[in-house]
């Protein structure tokens, strides 16, 4: 055995992370990049994914500091912990990368998407339709005698739930922003308004 | 500072100069004609006109990775910059400092698939570190003083910056190097000093302890190998290294195992396997190094130490990890561990080091010359028999047989004396980065160490090693087959040899005479010693075409997928079967 002081396996990230880096359970992480918003960044994030193989659930982008040329791009990914360790790494390398917050682990985060549906019906589905998406508080944005654009926001359990129900009940189409994502409690300087 | 007016061809220039750049390779073309012009109108940088742009490339790697210092490279757009791409990525995989300047097609023009217009930012966006298309001549100056500062900082690597030719044209302010923004990269250099301290702890108590270092510490500097060879000598520990390491630790260093992995030495490899603390300083748990990763080291607790944090439990999970500069993690550590008194479990580690002379016994670089047909093995035992007292000898070699040979068979016993293409593996890298370093250092003795099919990929670089004089030593093991594949293909394809040997080889001697160069041709054992020395007292490019045995194969060797433990060690072990099929998967 050896007789060295360190337990094989152990990390030393903290004493309190308890993940077992060899086992193979599959995490969704939401990350949070701060980027400079600059001609070909996106594409520098987007083709470290699919170059090494890692898995995109969802992407939003935006310029959030005009002055300072900062854009926020929020990722949902899939992956072991080591995997996901290993994507943080691999971003933090990309020069034009400010920082990289993975808001599942750094306590509590808020997370909403957007989505606007098509729902075309008429007589008692359409008045279903209109009743539901009350109680999914969505707005009506565009109304046709046989139509509906509606509006929802929240997390995108709540987007897909509102989907399953629209689907039987004339869902043309549908478009989503993909997730964006802030922490939750006192804001931390540099994932702000760097 | 002071800001002056002048063309962006001109700011190009005027960049490098501040750099202290003294060597350029490139070659000319429609979009950098304007830079040209300015490099035509001064004289403190050297340009050399390479014959093909992945040549270029090459050069700048050997010139980069033999003074410490960035390789620069000018090229055109379109397909100067597409033939650089193998180049890049290679520096990117070697982790070699180099500055592209590559000529674009008008900002007016981009998108229109203009004539000789090549995406080219898009195209080598992951192989560089990182790169930029600048559209505004203002922009320009600070864009190539970012550029070398991201080529030379943090992990080191390749940059290339794209300038459009009315940028070239074109007047803005020139900004010197101090004035750049280049603040926000700036890697982590120092390490948790927590995790050192548990490290000296570490070395403290270990009993079979190994240093596994790897060309992170070539990198970092002639410090860091200095402060590597003291932790070594102090500690007593074995010390095995990468292929892209080599130098480090002197190979006449008396803790020196030799080189680990696939071709590595027995006794390094077993080490590795067997060891309870690694400490690896630099390298990164290449897949040529770990073998099957799930049996790779079982027993040990082990330590990184690596600049770059994507490297840490990218392939190995490590107790120990460093994030920092290795230079100065070795000096903290060497610091920490003397202060606790410099410690060390002296009886264990004796024998520990009894056991690895155990393993030397086996002796697994042996081989015999047996009547006239030339051993590569031999030739390249020659070769390091009679220049390795040589006072500047510099080392570059091709990718294969040849090149693995030439690490277990050459001792080199100073850092960036070794330029190999080791991440990429890259055929026809050897030749012109052989014309690098005889830039670099034109009173050295610079040999290529070659294989036929390897060489002849970039064997237009003749002309340019002619042109500019320089005395390069080809040293071309000549098996008239792509030896590597050969042996694979031997060993679990049923020694059916699908296209590994080339027919209508050329006469290298003629070859060597068409451009201007010495030709020497050697193929019977009793000959190889003049062959050599006819070669170096030849003062210009010289080939000296050895004819060896065909079918030699390159061991020890660990068949892939397979762990340290179970090396093949030469033709009289059984090679039937040794790699599975899960293994043959594996490259």
């Amino acid at each position: 055995m050896s007789p060295l002081n360190i337990k094989k396996g152990s990390s030393s990230h903290s004493a309190y992370d308890l993940r077992d880096y060899h086992e193979q359970g599959t995490e969704r992480h939401t990350l949070a990049l701060i980027v400079d918003n600059e001609a070909g960044v996106l594409a520098r994030v987007i083709g470290l994914f699919s170059g090494r193989g890692y898995n995109i659930e969802s992407l939003t982008v935006a310029e959030i500091d005009h002055t300072g040329h900062r854009s926020r791009i929020t990722v949902v990914t899939t992956g072991t912990p080591s995997v996901i360790e290993q994507i943080k790494a691999q971003l933090g390398r990309v020069v034009p990368v400010h920082d990289v917050h993975d808001l599942t682990t750094e306590g509590v985060a808020v997370e909403r998407e957007l989505a606007l549906f098509r729902v075309v019906g008429k007589g008692d589905v359409r008045v279903e339709a209109l009743r539901l998406a009350d109680i999914f508080r969505a707005q009506v944005v565009d109304s046709t005698l046989d139509s509906f654009v509606f509006e929802v926001t929240g997390t995108s359990s709540k987007i897909d739930a509102f989907a399953e129900l629209m689907r039987p009940l004339g869902l043309e189409e549908l478009a989503r922003t993909g997730v964006v994502a802030l922490a939750r409690g006192e804001i931390d300087a540099e994932i702000g308004m760097a | 500072m002071k800001q002056e007016q002048m063309t962006g061809a001109k700011m190009v220039v005027k960049a490098l100069q501040d750099h202290g750049v003294d060597v350029v390779f490139g070659y000319p073309g429609g979009a950098v004609l304007p830079i040209y012009d300015e490099v035509f109108q001064q004289n403190r940088i050297r340009h050399v006109l390479v014959r093909h742009e992945q040549g270029a490339v090459h050069a700048a790697e050997g010139y980069a990775r033999s003074t410490g210092r960035p390789g620069v490279v000018l090229v055109t757009s379109g397909p100067g910059a597409t033939n650089s791409v193998t180049g890049l990525t290679d520096a990117l995989m070697d982790s070699v400092p180099i500055v592209l300047i590559s000529g674009q097609v008008p900002t007016f023009m981009i998108g229109n698939d203009a004539f000789q217009e090549a995406d080219t930012v898009g195209i080598t966006r992951p192989c560089t570190k990182h790169n930029w298309l600048v559209k505004e001549t203002d922009r320009l100056a600070s864009a190539i003083h970012e550029a070398f500062h991201v080529a030379m900082n943090g992990r080191p690597g390749p940059v290339l910056v794209d300038i459009p030719k009315d940028v070239q044209f074109a007047s803005g302010t020139y900004i010197g190097p101090d004035a750049a923004q280049t603040g926000h990269y700036a890697p982590k250099v120092k390490g948790d000093i927590e995790v050192v301290t548990a490290l000296a702890e570490a070395i403290e108590t270990a009993r079979r302890p190994i240093f596994y270092t790897g060309g992170g510490v070539i990198n970092s500097g002639d410090a860091a190998c200095k402060l590597l060879r003291q932790l070594v000598d102090k500690t007593g520990f074995p010390v095995t290294s990468t292929l892209m390491g080599l130098g480090a630790y002197p190979a006449n260093g008396k803790n020196w195992l030799g080189m680990l992995g696939m071709h590595g030495l027995y006794e390094a490899n077993l080490a590795m396997h067997d060891c309870d603390l690694m400490i690896n300083v630099g390298a990164r748990f290449d897949d040529r190094i770990t073998g099957r990763v799930q049996d790779f080291s079982p027993g040990s607790v082990k330590a990184h130490i690596d600049i770059d944090p994507s490297s840490i439990n990218k392939v190995i999970h490590t107790e120990l990890p460093i994030i920092g500069d290795v230079a100065h993690v070795l000096e903290d550590l060497l610091k920490v561990w003397k202060s606790r008194g410099a410690k060390t479990d002296a009886p264990a580690v004796k024998e520990w080091w009894e056991q690895i002379n155990e393993w030397r016994k086996i002796d697994c670089l042996k081989f015999e010359q047996i009547g006239s047909t030339i051993r590569p093995q031999y030739a390249i035992q020659r070769l390091e028999a009679l220049t390795k007292d040589h006072p500047d000898r510099y080392i570059c070699t091709e990718v294969g047989q040849h090149q693995m040979w030439a690490a277990q068979y050459m001792g080199m016993n100073d850092p960036k004396r070794w330029m190999t293409s080791g991440g990429l593996g890259t055929m026809g890298y050897g030749f012109p980065s052989s014309i690098g370093v005889q830039m670099a250092h034109p009173d050295a003795l610079v040999i290529n160490v070659a294989g036929e099919a390897s060489w002849l990929m970039n064997m237009q670089e003749m002309g340019t090693a002619v042109q500019y004089r320089l005395p390069v030593k080809q040293f071309i093991l000549n098996n008239e087959r792509l030896g590597m594949v050969r042996q694979w293909q031997e060993l679990l394809h049923g020694e059916r040899y699908s296209h590994s040997w080339s027919e209508a080889l050329p006469d290298f001697v003629k070859l060597a005479e068409a451009f201007g160069a010495k030709g020497i041709k050697v193929d019977d054992a009793a000959d190889v010693d003049d062959g050599i020395k006819e070669m170096l007292a030849h003062d210009g490019p010289v080939i000296l075409d050895c004819l060896v045995e065909r079918h030699e194969n390159c061991f020890p060797m660990i068949p892939s997928g397979e762990p340290h433990n179970k090396m093949l060690l030469g033709e009289a072990a059984d090679t039937d079967n040794a790699i599975k099929e899960a293994g043959a998967v594996l490259v």
